[in-house]
């Protein structure tokens, strides 16, 4: 066993993936999407930048979303990690889902896990958004086909079928 | 591209951090929130032979008041910052700045110690404490100093803390009765790095402008008071304010040449954001 404060190349994780437990040994210099992609298999986070600008590979640690590939795998010891696929089994986030496919806001679908995780804070805790605030909350997050609009498109929907929800349907 | 090969330790508490700093000095290097140091292994632009994850060291968190002082331990995210009513009420320069710190994913890990001690100049929250006139506590195994933040940076990405040092806490005088902040930022989207900004306080006092701490970041190498336009702003009546500010700044900035622009055009950015900065400051 390798202390904390020990130096080492290597180091043993034990963390939760979309609710299972996982252990494993990990190389510390490997990010946590390429620990997600290449030894359990979960590709639907997309590698894009690798350096933090393209957002892609956008995912939950411990509940808040954070840049998969500027976050070390063994900095996820102890952590709980949710993927896409992860908040696709739950149904957190199937009616985001069905919206944008509905609007057809994403054309080659490689910005759409990161998007979608990103888009689905808003829906959390949903609240009247202007346009401009829905722009400025995706910012981080790239899409190199729609122009964006289709996306701000659904995301408003989807807030607005959610806060319809909330209010049981009736007027605001 | 893979970040190279290090070796990674993540102590527990500050004493065995200092003690991993004191035995590897500028071999090591200290990970905290990691968005910034992350891309630098990425492009291997850095190249440690050790990583110090000092994120486990419960010391270095938390937001609270200490007497007129706020405390912010290095390690408190930007989101907490963004969310903490403290910062609210008695620091609304950075409450203003702090959202424009990158997007939200990145604000989640993103540290306050860790955007001050790498120092870069399109970075938000160095500035502020400079104009906030911050003081910066830096541990290492021999104690602890303090430094005034506008000490603390001395040049592009360059700044005060030894290879054996982490930057624990920043001190920052809550705003006082009678005191205005304004924060303004140019960037080509929110979020990205500013291509110049401003951040400033002043003194008010009969409703004159008694004093002006102005710095203008994105645009320069290093935070630092701008003085030519402090010394005009003393001086002037308040319907000229905006422009005698924005052409003493000129003699303060020494500006960077880079994809957004040259010289000339960073230099007149800074000077459109000043006299923005105090037709705010004028009427708030």
């Amino acid at each position: 066993m390798i202390r904390d404060d020990e130096a080492a190349t290597e180091r043993r994780i034990t963390c939760s993936v979309n609710g299972e437990r996982i252990t494993a040994t990990v190389p510390v210099r490997q990010h946590l999407v390429d620990f997600l992609r290449e030894e359990l298999g979960l590709t639907g986070s997309h590698i894009g930048c690798e350096h933090g600008v393209c957002g892609a590979c956008t995912l939950r640690l411990d509940g808040v979303p954070v840049r998969g590939c500027l976050i070390l795998a063994v900095q996820a010891d102890g952590a709980a990690v949710e993927t896409i696929e992860g908040l696709t089994e739950s149904g957190e986030i199937a009616e985001l889902q069905r919206i944008f496919v509905a609007r057809n806001a994403l054309q080659c679908g490689f910005c759409t896990p990161g998007m979608l995780i990103t888009a689905a804070e808003l829906l959390r805790r949903p609240r009247p958004m202007t346009r401009a605030a829905i722009r400025e909350h995706v910012a981080g997050n790239y899409c190199r086909c729609t122009g964006y609009q289709a996306i701000v498109d659904a995301i408003a929907m989807a807030i607005e079928a959610r806060l319809t929800a909330e209010t049981g349907g009736g007027d605001r | 591209m893979k970040a190279p090969a290090f070796a990674y330790a993540r102590p527990a508490t500050l004493e065995a951090a200092l003690a991993l700093l004191e035995r590897h000095g500028e071999e090591a290097q200290i990970l905290a929130g990691g968005q910034s140091l992350m891309p630098s292994l990425a492009f291997r632009l850095s190249a440690p032979a050790i990583l110090v994850d000092i994120n486990r060291i419960a010391a270095l968190q938390g937001i609270e008041r200490q007497g007129d002082d706020i405390r912010i331990g290095a390690l408190t995210r930007h989101a907490e910052v963004e969310r903490s009513d403290i910062v609210r009420a008695d620091l609304p320069l950075i409450a203003a700045a702090i959202s424009h710190v990158a997007h939200p994913a990145i604000r989640n890990r993103g540290t306050f110690g860790g955007s001050l001690a790498l120092a870069d100049p399109a970075a938000e929250l160095p500035a502020c404490a400079v104009a906030l006139e911050a003081r910066l506590v830096l541990a290492s195994a021999a104690g602890r100093r303090t430094v005034a933040a506008r000490d603390f940076f001395r040049g592009l990405f360059q700044t005060d803390r030894r290879p054996q040092e982490i930057l624990i806490e920043a001190l920052i005088p809550r705003q006082r009765a009678g005191q205005r902040s304004v924060f303004l930022e140019l960037s080509r989207r929110h979020g990205d790095f500013a291509v110049a900004g401003i951040a400033c306080q002043a003194d008010f006092a009969a409703h004159r402008l008694a004093a002006l701490r102005l710095v203008v970041f994105g645009s320069e190498p290093y935070p630092r008071l701008a003085r030519h336009a402090a010394a005009a702003a003393g001086a002037a009546a308040p319907g000229d304010l905006g422009e005698l500010v924005a052409e003493a700044l000129a003699r303060d900035l020494d500006p960077i040449e880079d994809q957004h622009g040259g010289r000339a055009m960073k230099r007149h950015w800074a000077q459109l954001l000043a006299r923005r900065a105090m037709a705010q400051l004028a009427v708030a």
